[in-house]
């Protein structure tokens, strides 16, 4: 199984260890709440970084930032040498077309078969033919396991379905970096690890850059190339899973995986 | 009381007349509802007071006021003005204006009701704005709407008589010449009574086949 991904220049010329998403004293505060506090926070082309730690602690705030669904109150962000923020409407445009994003709830267009789930960006965003829209989808379906699933309606399938296709829709736009925000939250036990295995297999055979919010622990081990602790809108420890996840050096950290393990 | 059959079979080649008149009303004046309920409904949410303040003080003036005094004021106020038009004209762009500003607030509803999930889907896609509300919101939106739009469609058959004030010959209009001109007020009024509850059931059937089919 392999999938395409976006073959741009910019990934194929970039060093595995260049710097894709940085943010520099990034603050967002809802009302009185400061949620994210002078955050410095980079990510390198091709890593799969999670985020973990307690709710509230700003973690769902940087994917919504980066998807460009908030905006900080300060700081600044920029994602493959672009600005995202401080950044003009057309800007903005641009660098997005550079992100994806998969939702707790799935958020698939319940007015619109599968298939045009799919298609519909790549055909009205990218001006791709509808033909190599749909063969386009087809495949990434296939990748899924919904092959069969084309003309069903988002409300047909199940959780663990809706969310799978929803990962294809975001695929279909061959992102460069992948926003995935608690995909599993939502769904039944027995339907997490099917989402959980396509994204592994996603993890394996793509060069995509992953952000992911999660509470799966054992899939973070599994395709991490680094974990960030979270808490109170800080970064306060990171490193490669193994080391955050046998031996964390800070109190909080241990004290945040013994309740969650 | 006294019935008399050969009055109803008198009046009904009137009857029908005024049938076709409110018929032409209903479909047009609900038409004029429909969309220009959608456009004060959208104009609502462009982000700027220029534009929400006229729209919601305008609205608010004609939802507020007595369709009649409208209808009124369209047919004898604005030729004043030198705006003119035929009295079926002028009652159905009043009578769809008066509504329209209704269904305005079904939109709005409607409109709000569609989950903020499938903004920041459109978002994360870069879904264009215009083709987010044409291809995502609008139609999610209007399919929660349409009993609701029915439902004005069968008060607005219910409000169809009051163009007879402006000369408009519907139904009750053709009754009340008929009436005058012959002293037979029981048979042509009961007729168009019968009519009007014939209508609304057969609106409300129409309506209910086109929610099934609609949510299914």
């Amino acid at each position: 199984m392999s999938i395409e991904t976006r073959p741009t220049p910019e990934t194929n010329t970039v060093e595995s260890s260049s710097e894709l998403i940085r943010l520099e004293q990034v603050t967002k505060r809802f009302g009185d709440n400061t949620v994210l506090d002078h955050l410095d926070f980079s990510v390198d082309a091709g890593k799969h970084v999670t985020l973990i730690g307690p709710s509230g602690s700003g973690k769902t705030t940087i994917l919504r930032l980066l998807m460009t669904l908030l905006k900080p109150d300060e700081g600044t962000i920029t994602v493959d040498g672009q600005r995202l923020f401080p950044a003009s409407d057309k800007e903005v445009r641009e660098v997005r077309k550079k992100i994806g994003m998969v939702f707790q709830q799935f958020n698939l267009f319940p007015n619109m078969s599968v298939l045009r789930n799919i298609t519909e960006a790549p055909v009205t965003v990218l001006g791709m033919s509808k033909d190599e829209a749909a063969e386009r989808a087809r495949g990434l379906l296939e990748m899924v396991g919904l092959a069969d699933k084309c003309d069903a309606r988002p409300t047909q399938l199940s959780g663990g379905q809706q969310q799978r296709v929803a990962i294809a829709r975001a695929l279909a736009m061959r992102p460069q970096v992948l926003l995935l925000d608690e995909v599993t939250s939502a769904l039944d036990p027995e339907l997490v690890a099917g989402v959980l295995d396509v994204l592994r297999d996603i993890a394996r055979s793509t060069d995509i850059t992953m952000l992911c919010v999660t509470h799966e622990m054992n899939f973070a081990r599994d395709i991490s190339d680094q974990v960030l602790m979270f808490d109170s809108g800080r970064v306060i420890e990171s490193g490669p899973p193994e080391k955050i996840f046998t031996e964390p050096e800070r109190d909080r950290t241990r004290e945040f995986l013994s309740a969650v393990l | 009381m006294n019935w008399n059959w050969s009055a109803v079979s008198d009046f009904m080649p009137h009857f029908w007349d005024g049938l076709l008149v409110t018929l032409q009303i209903l479909v047009v004046g609900s038409l004029i509802s429909f969309v220009l309920g959608l456009v004060w409904a959208l104009l609502m949410r462009v982000p700027s007071r220029w534009v929400t303040w006229p729209v919601g003080a305008v609205t608010e003036f004609v939802r507020n006021t007595p369709l009649l005094v409208q209808l009124f004021f369209l047919f004898y106020v604005l030729p004043e003005w030198g705006v003119t038009a035929s009295a079926m004209t002028t009652g159905v762009v009043g009578i769809g204006l008066h509504y329209s500003t209704y269904t305005m607030q079904v939109y709005r509803a409607g409109i709000e009701a569609v989950p903020v999930g499938q903004w920041e889907a459109a978002t994360a896609l870069n879904l264009p704005l215009r083709r987010t509300w044409t291809a995502v919101i609008l139609p999610q939106a209007v399919r929660r709407v349409v009993p609701a739009l029915g439902n004005y469609v069968i008060s607005m058959l219910k409000d169809t008589p009051l163009l007879m004030a402006i000369t408009v010959l519907e139904m009750l209009g053709e009754a009340r010449l008929f009436s005058q001109a012959n002293f037979q007020f029981t048979e042509p009024l009961t007729v168009i009574g019968v009519a009007f509850v014939v209508l609304s059931y057969l609106a409300s059937l129409l309506l209910r086949a086109l929610e099934r089919r609609l949510v299914h």
